[in-house]
């Protein structure tokens, strides 16, 4: 039996419209708007898919890890809903969204409490950092390999197989366990869980540690710091194209790309 | 480590010479180099790298390392981070440049996280602080819907570049610069992992990161037949076709042509967007485009936020004229 883990993290939703985003300047994070719900980030759905996907084809214990400072019960729950086992919440005041180093120890310190485990997936990159380091540092802090942007990950017997999007096609990589693997959107969009699913993930295990409970000391944080955060301008004019018809102004923005040098 | 006021910049390769997001590192490298005083200094890594070696003095580099030996011919995230922290620790540098690249986005965190620190991903611009001399790291987060100023206490400062946000460098054969051969005796049976081989996908048409001219379509599009269409405009200016998410996930279109953060990222000349009405997730995608036009029924759609030039209108009927005036006009020149 194989453990899987998943590293999921749970953030603004990124499709939310523009004009509900604010940041808190003092803060230097977004404000989290109480109209839309936060949402499980895109890519470590794909990661969960791809555990999915192994669990499909060999006896497999799937558990999900999220980390965060307040984690909506309903949000992080949902890979249960969708065929994870187990669920672990890392809740603490301490975690912070933008802190990479913290959140790799963290899942690290989480990851060896857990046990045993054979792959760790996560997805390629967070929607709201941007920043794609923390697969690479759990791995770092383990001791295992990483492979990323993956948008295949096989599992035979004690080793991996995995497809890495390159520029100009995919490597096929082979490595031993335990291993990270980060997914890209390739690796498949998450399965929609049925209406049963969700009875059954209440009764799922699911534990909450804080900072504490896995070893992190509460004064711990990486050298990294934002020493400001500003909403992006866009302030881009907008020159609505005002000609009689459909035809005109086609012909307009014809002239406008000529003179840019499109053509 | 010994710390020395060095930048080194990790050099790409394609085909034995420097790739293009190499010489927008060196451009950056030099620029904060002379504002800071510091050396500019660059690693190569993988096999017959001398005429690389030569072309990085004529950009400026002070001083290059290679890294060489037949076994990091072809990348290996695991090879070339144990070489690339070679020549860290080697030269001591107080600032490691990477590029937003494949290799870079392995290889800056894994450096990072070796020396306990995080590195600062996908940044758009650098500066040294006056007053800290300390490297100011901007780079978007949100999914660009905000810009933060990333520092870092400790050395080495490390920063991934997002590609065409630097101006590359510019090359003088009367440069003169030192090469340096870094002993590289890591052996690929100590790997974990293993290259089973590389495949090359052909792209079919122009690739959407290269491409000029983007035809992007998003929800209002509607169908498959309707991207085909969005086909023919691109191909009248050899552009490539992309999408929003939401036609990618109903199949109209492949998932690699998915633009935004959660997707591909684009710097075309020309973005045509047409039928999206503009998620955040999605402007993330083009923001470094120089011209954008939005195609839209909705006046109030937000991504005349993120245009240029915009026509309000259904595009069933724009598109069909936009690409019959765009065949005349092309012919003509």
């Amino acid at each position: 039996m194989k453990n899987i883990m998943v590293c999921m993290k749970q953030v603004l939703d990124p499709e939310a419209p523009l004009s509900l985003f604010k940041i808190d300047a003092a803060a230097k994070q977004a404000v989290l708007p109480k109209a839309t719900p936060p949402v499980l980030s895109p890519f470590d759905e794909n990661a969960l898919e791809a555990a999915l996907k192994i669990k499909d084809t060999q006896p497999a214990t799937v558990s999900v890890i999220s980390l965060g400072k307040k984690l909506v019960r309903t949000v992080v729950k949902a890979p249960l809903a969708a065929g994870a086992d187990q669920l672990f919440l890392l809740e603490d005041e301490i975690f912070s969204d933008f802190d990479s180093c913290l959140t790799a120890a963290s899942l690290a310190a989480a990851i060896r409490k857990i046990g045993a485990f054979d792959l760790i997936l996560c997805g390629i990159q967070a929607a709201d950092t941007n920043a794609g380091q923390v697969g690479t540092g759990i791995a770092c802090l383990l001791g295992i390999p990483c492979i990323t942007c993956a948008r295949k990950v096989e599992l035979n017997g004690d080793r991996i197989r995995v497809e890495k999007i390159m520029p100009d096609g995919f490597d096929v990589i082979d490595s031993a366990l335990p291993a990270v693997v980060t997914t890209s959107y390739e690796a498949g969009t998450l399965r929609e869980p049925g209406v049963e699913a969700f009875m059954s993930a209440n009764k799922k295990p699911l534990t909450v540690w804080n900072a504490q409970q896995i070893g992190m000391d509460k004064s711990r944080s990486g050298p990294a710091a934002f020493l400001k955060m500003e909403q992006t301008a866009h302030n881009i004019k907008c020159e609505m194209l005002e000609g009689a018809g459909p035809a005109e102004q086609t012909l307009q923005l014809v002239g406008k790309m000529k003179d840019a040098g499109v053509f | 480590m010994t710390e020395n006021k060095t930048i080194l910049v990790f050099g790409e390769t394609t085909g034995g010479r420097l790739s293009p997001s190499t010489y927008e590192l060196l451009g950056a490298g030099r620029s904060l180099a002379k504002a800071s005083g510091h050396e500019l200094a660059a690693v190569l890594i993988g096999s017959e790298l001398q005429p690389a070696a030569q072309e990085a003095v004529s950009l400026g580099v002070d001083l290059v390392y290679r890294v060489e030996n037949s076994s990091l011919k072809d990348y290996s995230a695991e090879l070339y981070l144990a070489a690339l922290e070679k020549a860290v620790i080697h030269t001591g540098p107080e600032i490691v440049l990477l590029s937003q690249t494949a290799a870079g986005k392995d290889l800056a965190p894994g450096l990072a996280f070796r020396f306990n620190t995080s590195a600062a991903m996908d940044c758009t611009a650098l500066e040294i602080d006056p007053a800290s001399r300390r490297l100011l790291m901007t780079r978007p987060v949100y999914g660009g819907n905000a810009q933060a100023v990333q520092v870092c206490s400790t050395n080495p400062q490390i920063a991934a570049l997002r590609r065409k946000s630097f101006v590359p460098a510019s090359p003088e054969s009367s440069r003169q610069g030192k090469v340096v051969q870094i002993d590289y005796a890591f052996s690929p049976e100590d790997c974990k992992t293993r290259l089973v081989e590389h495949r090359v996908e052909p792209a079919t048409g122009v690739k959407l990161e290269d491409a000029r001219v983007v035809v992007a379509g998003g929800r209002g599009i509607g169908s498959a037949e309707g991207f085909k269409q969005l086909e023919e405009l691109a191909g009248i200016l050899n552009g490539a076709v992309g999408a929003t998410r939401p036609p990618c996930d109903r199949g109209w279109i492949a998932d690699t042509r998915q633009i935004g953060l959660t997707g591909k990222i684009v710097s075309p000349d020309l973005y045509l967007a047409i039928g999206i009405s503009g998620a955040s997730q999605h402007l993330s995608g083009f923001s470094g485009a120089k011209m954008v036009v939005a195609i839209n029924k909705d006046p109030e759609a937000n991504i005349f936020r993120a245009a240029h030039y915009g026509i309000k209108g259904d595009w069933k009927i724009v598109a069909p004229l936009l690409s019959a005036a765009l065949k005349k006009a092309v012919n003509k020149t």
